[in-house]
């Protein structure tokens, strides 16, 4: 991709020499060395995302800052849902089933820098489809909280946080699944692979921002 | 250096419409920006006239009731802002920035073209609320809970689903700046041509790269902010509803968060675009290249430690802190005018149209610095808050330093996009005029706010002691209006007989002018060589000793 959009300028390719002795050589496959443009350009994508995250995080402590006692305790029929802390094995399970997730994504990257497809496509299928199992997890957990969005600042909040959260998983499940079809289409290799790198980079930008909502909601 | 006296490759631009619609080449990208946010200029105008109109004389006779003039101002503030000063820089940064840094296209040209479109559906989504009974009301800032109200009261009708179009409109065009920001700095960081190291670059390419950061880190939390203000609005949220646990000033720290570095993103690539227009007018280098550089960085770095200075009468803010640090922001700002006015000291001037915008840019936005610093000190800003000096003060840096940066560009980088000069005379009326009638507007406004005039009245009273100087704000904002009459002219007749540009019209000293006019496609047959951030003056002095 990259490669084809300079080659007015470029003189020569100094090919992959130059990538296997990079620091980087993981992430590069710019004929310049370095990283490749479309990784970059989803490392600057995840960092504006990160800080939509913080607005609503910041949002989050703000509301929960000025709301003693926190979870509330009124309307009492609904508030003796709010308390996440003492159940929370239900997002724990979620939470392992993400981080095994970004585990086989990673195997797959790995898998397709030495040009191993089939265990590329395997690790990649099982990572969508534990995406799948999380979002159906969250669906179920969103039906049986006993709490809607509109009851007082907690369910607000976590709604918003959480939902915003499953977008993003949603997000990450199609552009994996992209990569999934591309891949069956036999169209990576360890030398042309920025979709797959770029995917499992947002992926795992999904799984830590996973952690800290599970941190933040459910323990702290 | 051979120029090219052939008539321009204008069969470049006149493509089919089809062609320009699927377009992914960021010079045919970059003029859809411009005619767009410009298309967007005239709209959000023609507002300003209706509430300069309104407030001509005291009494309500054109905008009938409080409302329409509240979705008026509202309106005006939000296209200005987000559909033209914004968008119209990003598209001088489209066209210039790839040329500049000798590249032959952005890095993502169809996420550039997806960045482009999302801008007219934005705006069409925004004005949609006109026709859906009644637009957004509640100010650009769109305070919390005002914005909040969906029972219609009789004066402030937040109630209809204009205020729900503006978010969503202000959720696509964020969208398309951020995609656009990472664009601009994949391109910046990855994109140059050999030779063309950073301390190299173009000083726009600097600021388009500041730009994109503040665009980056920022514009997301508005796009939070404005979600959470829809779940409020119509999921029964209670972000920012006190009366059920939100936080009201939570509002204005995420709105602020963004908004302030968006006054930056607002204003650095004009500044660029003068940067690139006082050197080749005054024959000289740009004055104290690095310091600039660092100035622009320092500017980016401290912009997102004054938010709070918008909230100063909040009492929940503190003062000390963002006091110092928004007079701390005047100091970057003051180098860059000390690289210009010694820029043009003992330089060898040229009053076209493109210095005298520079110019115009320079003493305007100097004020517009002024008046800023003295509303950094807390005890003024309380005197002064939320009164026709906080307008004043806004449309001499928006107006007086964006606008006429934004002219200064146009008359700048037109013959390269075109292939034709624009007409000298017709911009210089342009200029007196806009000049004339920008002051004539925004200047008693100074006054009005000292004599204690809130912003955001539709009336005011007979015996207020505001009459005259309202009066006069009046005539000159049609001044402004009528000085783009000559600019419509310029561009229609130059477009049709223009004088014959060639490849470098000014004797220029960046890459963009060492191609044809307008460019091919792919940029350029050949690049000079880069030795310094002026390698056009090289080419044409032979100057071969490094930099």
């Amino acid at each position: 991709m990259s490669g084809s959009s300079q080659s007015v300028l470029t003189t020569g390719d100094p090919g992959h020499a130059v990538a296997e002795h990079n620091p980087v050589a993981g992430l590069a496959h710019d004929s310049r060395g370095g990283i490749s443009n479309p990784i970059l350009g989803m490392l600057l994508f995840i960092c504006s995302e990160i800080m939509f995250f913080s607005g609503l995080f910041a949002a989050y402590f703000s509301v929960r800052a000025s709301t003693t006692p926190w979870p509330p305790v009124e309307p009492a029929d609904i508030a003796e849902h709010f308390n996440l802390h003492s159940e929370p094995w239900f997002a724990a399970i979620l939470t392992v089933i993400l981080v095994v997730s970004s585990v086989t994504c990673q195997l797959g990257v790995w898998a397709i820098r030495r040009d191993d497809r089939t265990g590329f496509i395997r690790n990649i299928g099982v990572t969508v489809v534990l995406g799948i199992v999380f979002l159906i997890g969250q669906a179920y957990d969103y039906a049986t909280l006993g709490f809607g969005i509109g009851d007082t600042t907690f369910g607000t909040t976590f709604y918003t946080l959480t939902g915003f959260h499953g977008a993003h998983v949603f997000g990450g499940v199609v552009m994996l699944s992209v990569v999934l079809y591309r891949g069956l289409a036999g169209q990576f290799s360890s030398r042309h692979h920025d979709a797959v790198e770029a995917s499992s980079l947002y992926w795992h930008f999904v799984d830590v921002v996973w952690i800290a909502l599970f941190s933040t909601l459910y323990i702290l | 250096m051979a120029t090219t006296t052939l008539t321009p490759a204008a069969s470049t631009y006149r493509s089919g419409l089809y062609e320009w619609i699927t377009t992914t080449d960021h010079k045919k990208i970059g003029i859809l920006y411009l005619l767009n946010s410009f298309l967007f200029f005239f709209i959000g105008g023609l507002l300003a006239l209706g509430v300069r109109t309104e407030l001509a004389i005291p009494g309500l006779q054109l905008l009938t009731n409080e409302g329409l003039y509240n979705q008026f101002f509202t309106m005006h503030g939000t296209v200005m802002i987000f559909l033209f000063i914004i968008p119209i820089l990003a598209g001088f940064g489209n066209y210039v920035v790839p040329l500049q840094i000798g590249a032959p296209d952005m890095a993502f040209p169809r996420i550039n073209a997806l960045s482009f479109w999302m801008l007219p559906l934005g705006g069409i989504l925004l004005l949609m609320g006109f026709l859906t009974g009644g637009a957004a009301s509640a100010g650009w800032t769109s305070y919390a809970p005002l914005s909040e109200d969906r029972i219609g009261a009789a004066v402030n009708d937040a109630a209809g689903s204009g205020q729900d179009l503006w978010i969503m409109a202000l959720v696509l065009i964020g969208t398309s700046s951020i995609l656009g920001s990472v664009n601009f700095l994949v391109t910046i960081f990855k994109m140059r041509a050999p030779g063309m190291t950073l301390f190299r670059m173009p000083i726009l390419v600097w600021t388009v790269l500041v730009t994109s950061v503040l665009v980056l880190m920022a514009t997301p939390v508005i796009t939070s902010a404005l979600i959470m203000l829809f779940i409020d609005r119509n999921y029964g949220g209670h972000f920012f509803d006190p009366a059920t646990g939100g936080n009201a000033i939570l509002w204005q720290n995420v709105f602020w968060f963004y908004s302030h570095p968006a006054v930056y993103v607002m204003v650095l690539p004009a500044m660029g675009m003068i940067s690139e227009i006082l050197p080749v007018f005054s024959r000289k280098p740009l004055f104290g290249y690095r310091a600039f550089v660092f100035a622009t960085a320092g500017i980016g770095a401290l912009g997102f430690s004054v938010w709070a200075h918008h909230m100063f009468t909040t009492g929940a803010v503190y003062l000390p802190f963002f006091s110092l640090m928004t007079f701390l922001i005047a100091v970057p700002t003051g180098v860059k005018m000390f690289n210009w006015i010694f820029t043009l000291f003992r330089g060898k001037l040229t009053f076209s149209t493109p210095l005298l915008f520079a110019l115009g840019f320079l003493s305007m936005f100097l004020i517009g610095g002024i008046n800023g610093a003295f509303s950094a000190a807390v005890p003024v800003d309380f005197a002064l808050h939320d009164t026709y000096w906080v307008v004043a003060h806004l449309h001499y840096v928006l107006f007086g330093g964006s606008v006429f940066g934004v002219m200064a560009g146009l008359y700048y980088w037109f013959p390269k996009m075109t292939g034709r000069m624009l007409g000298e005379g017709l911009g210089k009326v342009q200029f007196v005029l806009m000049f004339i009638g920008f002051n004539l507007t925004f200047f008693p406004m100074h006054q009005l706010g000292l004599a204690g005039m809130p912003r955001r009245i539709a009336d005011y009273a007979a015996n207020a002691g505001w009459n005259d100087l309202n009066l006069l704000a009046t005539v000159g904002g049609f001044m402004i209006g009528a000085s783009m009459i000559p600019l419509l002219w310029n561009v229609f007749i130059s477009l049709r007989a223009g004088k014959i540009a060639g490849d470098d019209p000014w004797e220029a000293n960046t890459l963009e002018w060492a191609t044809s006019s307008p460019p091919p496609p792919y940029n350029f047959d050949r690049l000079p060589e880069i030795r310094s951030e002026r390698p056009l003056f090289d080419l044409r002095h032979g100057r071969t000793a490094n930099h």
